[in-house]
């Protein structure tokens, strides 16, 4: 059901644990669901120079914010909200259908952490260009 | 993977088919195919064979053999007890009876009606999963013409008290049916003495093959065939019989009823001995279901912290076959209706893992999963956003 590449982040995953201090964290997702990650940045000269992550949830969502915080690292935060969900289950080598929402709640987790970086520093938070454009599944979103 | 030895702990999912029973059936495929309603004597021989496997099968339940209709499983047995009694009866009565904790084809089939006009109450159950016969003495009206509830619950292994909601009904003259795909094998069964009306089996719930099952319709019961056609089934069920399941069925149903209390003693330990070792070696843990009033092979626990489909992958990477109520495997995201019904709280609902053992495990493979998974558990606790929120040791005492 899984990639090998899902099944890699799944088992190693990347980045996970939580920065000290950091500049910004976003969690996102709701136990409801079955999926809570919570994001965590450290920037440094607008660079995301470390990313971690903890996750509760299944063998995607673990994957995705694996792969996600891997994605980041070293972006400057422009680049790193470009993030798409779409993006991030490409470089999983997809996902199931009814697992996409775990991609989507990634790239929301980076945003929201993001946002919190710069709210903390005193700047305007940037607005998601399309809050309820994420490709996935329409079955494969919690509704809570 | 490759050689790794396989640890087989979803009984209630299905098991494999006993070495006696495929024997049995073999020739039924090559030989003895003739069609049963044929006259010639290979066809004979086809219908001595589902003739007995009939026997067999009313023997098991203490019901007569013209009381036995094979179907192609456990979905089938329940959708036609369910549309049969409701169509044939609704002169009657629109209203059907059953809970909130019953398997997806009796539910769906349930709903299904609700959409044709009929009615149907849902019965809660208790945080054990148990229905309180009370609760079906003041939900039956005059209007009342079916009660459909589970013998045991295939997730958390409920065994619910079926003499006593069978004489309740009777006592109303309602019809009752029972799903009793995971009774079989596991609790000696009599259909008479439990007042029960219509009984589904399937044959790949106790060791025999998966496509056939049966229905058993007290003599006198009021119902509408579901498969139209030709006359098998003493004009009941259409469509020619799946004689090899048939046969597979029958010899299955033997053997899983011959020692019933030594195979529960057998499984019950092993059981005990992997809720308790589980216990022993993993915090915040809860055991869903009755303490007692369970199937001899079930355990379903939850976790706390943790995501069922995350425990399962690791399991899978060990060689350990088990199964979660979690939303992530389920093909919804919604978390198993049973645990929600017990008032399990969504995330247990999630982190719950069932463990169903049988004639396949050992207590090796017992110590196998007692030794495995508090290590999967840390590992996914490790990485919770949820573990270091609540203190290590579990605020939630659940």
């Amino acid at each position: 059901m899984y990639s090998e590449t899902v099944m890699d982040h799944f088992k190693n995953p990347r980045n996970v644990g939580e920065i000290e201090n950091a500049d910004g964290v976003g969690e996102v997702g709701n136990p409801v669901c079955g999926d809570i990650m919570k994001i965590f940045l450290k920037i440094e000269n607008n660079i995301v120079v470390d990313a971690k992550f903890k996750t509760f949830g299944c063998g995607a969502a673990i994957a995705s914010s694996s792969m996600a915080t891997e994605l980041v690292r070293g972006k400057t935060l422009e680049e790193a909200w470009e993030l798409s969900n779409k993006a991030v289950a490409e470089a999983l080598d997809g996902l199931p259908p009814i697992k996409m929402h775990c991609s989507v709640l990634a790239e929301e987790g980076i945003h929201k952490a993001i946002n919190d970086y710069r709210v903390k520093k005193g700047l305007v938070p940037w607005v998601e260009k399309n809050p309820h454009s994420h490709e996935h599944d329409e079955e494969g979103t919690c509704q809570h | 993977m490759g050689s790794q030895r396989i640890i087989y702990m979803d009984h209630s999912a299905t098991t494999f088919v006993k070495p006696e029973v495929l024997d049995a059936m073999i020739p039924y495929f090559t030989e003895h195919f003739g069609n049963p309603s044929s006259v010639y004597s290979i066809a004979r021989d086809s219908k001595k064979a589902i003739d007995a496997a009939r026997a067999q099968t009313a023997r098991t339940l203490g019901a007569d053999p013209e009381e036995i209709y094979f179907t192609s499983g456990g979905s089938e047995s329940d959708n036609w007890a369910i549309k049969g009694v409701a169509f044939a009866n609704r002169k009657r009565g629109n209203h059907i009876i059953t809970t909130q904790i019953e398997h997806h084809a009796v539910l769906h089939t349930c709903q299904f009606l609700e959409k044709e006009g009929f009615e149907v109450t849902y019965l809660p159950v208790d945080q054990y999963g148990l229905v309180n016969p009370r609760d079906l003495e003041t939900a039956i009206t005059d209007k009342t013409i079916l009660v459909s509830i589970m013998y045991a619950n295939n997730e958390i292994g409920t065994i619910e008290p079926v003499a006593e909601l069978g004489a309740i009904a009777r006592r109303h003259k309602v019809y009752f049916h029972t799903d009793a795909v995971q009774a079989i094998g596991n609790i000696p069964l009599d259909v008479k003495a439990s007042n029960i009306d219509l009984l589904s089996l399937s044959a790949h719930k106790f060791y025999g093959p998966k496509g056939v099952g049966a229905l058993y319709i007290r003599k006198g019961v009021r119902i509408d065939n579901l498969i139209h056609g030709g006359g098998q089934e003493r004009k009941r069920r259409a469509g020619t019989e799946n004689i090899a399941g048939i046969v597979g069925l029958g010899k299955a149903i033997e053997l899983v009823t011959a020692d019933i209390p030594g195979h529960n003693v057998r499984i019950q330990a092993l059981r005990d001995r992997l809720i308790h070792g589980v216990r022993e070696k993993i915090p915040s843990v809860r055991l869903n279901g009755h303490p007692e009033k369970r199937l001899p092979g079930n355990v379903n626990m939850s976790f706390e912290y943790i995501e069922g489909e995350s425990m399962l992958l690791w399991l899978d990477d060990a060689g350990i076959c088990a199964s979660t109520g979690s939303a992530c495997t389920s093909g919804s995201l919604e978390p198993s209706h049973v645990l929600l019904a017990t008032g399990l709280p969504v995330e247990l609902s999630h982190g719950s893992l069932r463990l169903t053992l049988g004639d396949a495990n050992t207590e090796a493979d017992v110590d196998v999963v007692i030794e495995v998974l508090p290590k999967i558990v840390t590992k996914l606790r490790e990485m919770s956003p949820l573990y270091k929120k609540s203190g290590k040791e579990g605020g939630c005492n659940v």
